[in-house]
């Protein structure tokens, strides 16, 4: 085990260092990009340790990004008492806010079983947009909130691209973090035995009710840090910045990089990026195969690509692709440990 | 919110267009119910299915066809492609978690969404349905013949689903298929073809909403997207496992939906969908079955 554990943490020193290198060898606009994939990250840790480890599913994590995004703004643009916070102090109220948000919705989840959970999250993400524009005045209505530029404070020297970037990749590396040790520590033991079996759980003496909601809250939180960090970003939020299929998205990202394996969420995430904001390109890059030819104002092409490759993936490889790497190594390292 | 005078004529015109929005959710839910029956998860690509079938009405249409041409041969297409669906991608999983199967519809869905702009295009379109919009007079309440003619559709097909379960050697062997495996196995249903079968009708089913919502909502690829979430407020409260229940589940949720978008000033037109989201949270909280599920006990 002290094996696998240095192994682990060296795995971490490493991404660290990645993490604080990687601005010096890409162009500014790049940075702005992997901020943006570091945020679909965030996401997708919470997520993770909602269905790896607890074994509930939500398909509505795109609302909760949805609120930390309208946090921040209300709080950037509207501000508490006339005083307008700065965007980076919202972060963790964003969070804060969504994570309550997902404990009112982690209560009755308890009542229900994974599929019933999976149509009221759907119900979620796709009534969450009616919220802001029912309460139009308060959260902009469809023309939505602008927030102050993307700009780098307390006098930094860096751009605001590589602003952006080191404090989405720094958070994003506090939280995997945390998400590490809550995952490897009793409480990622408790969930874990929940996910396996729920009425071997109880007779152990787990309170089940505490476990699922407290699993739900703390992956609301991530969700709502990451939407809070791609409002800031964006430096604007209306409905349509988290669409509905955002949610499936981050859902079929999960899948695809494997429900329990950290480091195969950063393939997920990157795949939500391209999906989301570089879907154009992948037409026109399609368009230079040979015998392609796809019209670039029909961008439906990425979308097909995603949904056949989910599908194959969880025929073929149940496990995810993450979970498929383990595998392949895992006689590997499990003879390594064993010598420890 | 100055609500305007309360009239009975309004109020009755608000039942029947609440019945006609109620028919479509049945159609929609009683597919999610047959598929649930079968495969035991839930279709999230249902929408995107009936939306696609619906795109392949209007191309036909576009070519010359008239609606009720284009009508069986849709159906007939909506058929073998779910069959196929079934057969290619659910079978393989269909011994896996649930949540598996879930999200392989996921997957499912956004390949058919993506491949609907692909061929046709995204942005919304109108659909000439095959029923006119004038009104006729029913008992003093002027109610569209649009409103008759899909609350008609709706319950000839529901009659003739009902009598081909009923009455037919194939849907005895279906509702076997679905109430216990194992036995219908041993005496000689072929199971797997039954849960194939029935993504055929649900097919079929979610084909006839699209084709009934499209002339009202206009044809765009996330065009269900909204009835999905509607179709799945009426199936839980009619209890996902009750045909039965996804009809009335429908009808009452479209009433229901349409009077308190009326009159209930506070919900209007904008909270309809939490509205039904709240539908779903109560009845899960309150009877998990729905009105008319099963009560389900577990082994412990």
């Amino acid at each position: 085990m002290r094996l696998k554990l240095s192994f682990e943490v060296l795995g971490l020193i490493a991404l660290a260092v990645l993490i604080a290198i990687v601005p010096r060898f890409v162009s500014s606009f790049t940075a702005y990009e992997l901020a943006t994939v570091g945020m679909y990250f965030i996401a997708l840790l919470g997520l993770s340790i909602l269905t790896g480890y607890s074994g509930q599913i939500s398909l509505g994590h795109g609302a909760f990004m949805a609120v930390g995004g309208y946090t921040t703004a209300v709080l950037t643009v509207n501000g508490v008492y006339g005083h307008h916070m700065r965007d980076v102090w919202t972060i963790p109220i964003a969070g804060v806010v969504a994570g309550l948000a997902g404990l009112l919705v982690g209560i009755p989840a308890l009542r229900l079983s994974g599929l019933y959970l999976a149509l009221v999250t759907f119900g979620i993400a796709v009534s969450f947009r009616q919220i802001p524009l029912k309460f139009d005045k308060f959260l902009g209505g469809t023309s939505g909130k602008i927030l102050g530029l993307l700009q780098t404070p307390f006098g930094l020297s860096a751009s605001p691209n590589d602003w952006i970037y080191y404090l989405t990749w720094g958070i994003a590396f506090v939280l995997l973090v945390a998400a590490w040790l809550f995952v490897r520590g009793k409480p990622g033991r408790t969930l874990k035995a929940i996910r396996d079996s729920e009425i071997a759980a109880t007779s152990s003496g787990i309170s089940l009710a505490r476990y699922k909601t407290l699993a739900f809250a703390l992956s609301a939180f991530y969700a709502g840090v990451a939407g809070s960090l791609y409002a800031i970003a964006r430096a604007y939020m209306n409905p349509d910045i988290f669409p509905v299929v955002l949610s499936v998205y981050l859902v079929a990202a999960l899948a695809l990089g494997g429900v329990d394996s950290f480091l195969g969420l950063i393939l997920g995430a990157a795949a939500i990026y391209v999906l989301q904001n570089r879907a154009d390109d992948v037409t026109s890059w399609l368009n230079h195969l040979p015998h392609v030819n796809l019209n670039a104002q029909r961008p439906g092409m990425p979308d097909v690509i995603f949904g056949a490759v989910l599908i194959v993936v969880l025929i073929l490889l149940p496990t995810g692709i993450g979970g498929a790497l383990r595998r392949l190594f895992g006689p590997l390292t499990s003879r390594l440990y064993s010598k420890s | 919110m100055l609500v305007a005078a309360f009239t009975w004529t309004e109020f009755a015109q608000q039942v029947a267009a609440g019945i006609r929005q109620g028919a479509v959710f049945a159609g929609l839910a009683l597919a999610l119910v047959i598929i649930y029956r079968s495969t035991r998860a839930i279709n999230f690509a249902q929408g995107e299915m009936a939306t696609f079938t619906t795109f392949i009405c209007w191309s036909l249409m576009n070519n010359g066809l008239s609606f009720w041409a284009a009508f069986p041969i849709v159906l007939a297409i909506a058929f073998v492609g779910g069959i196929a669906i079934e057969r290619t991608i659910i079978r393989p999983v269909e011994n896996g978690p649930v949540i598996t199967i879930v999200i392989v519809t996921l997957g499912l869905a956004l390949l058919l969404n993506g491949l609907m702009s692909v061929i046709w295009g995204g942005g919304s379109r109108p659909f000439q349905g095959p029923f006119s919009t004038r009104t006729i007079d029913v008992g003093g309440v002027p109610i569209s013949v649009q409103d008759i003619g899909i609350v008609v559709v709706s319950i000839i097909l529901v009659v003739l689903l009902a009598l081909f379960f009923r009455f037919t050697k194939l849907g005895l062997a279906l509702r076997a298929a679905a109430l216990n495996r194992d036995s219908s196995e041993l005496v000689g249903v072929r199971v797997g073809w039954m849960l194939a079968l029935g993504w055929g009708l649900a097919a079929v089913l979610g084909a006839v909403a699209g084709m009934m919502v499209a002339p009202i909502l206009f044809l765009d690829p996330n065009m269900m997207q909204v009835i999905l979430l509607y179709a799945f407020a009426a199936a839980v409260l009619g209890g996902l496992d009750s045909p039965i229940g996804a009809v009335v589940g429908g009808l009452l949720l479209g009433v229901g939906i349409t009077l308190v978008g009326r009159y209930v000033g506070f919900v209007g037109d904008t909270l309809k969908l939490p509205f039904a989201l709240l539908v779903i949270l109560i009845v899960l909280v309150v009877k998990p079955n729905g009105l008319f599920g099963r009560v389900a006990v577990r082994r412990v």
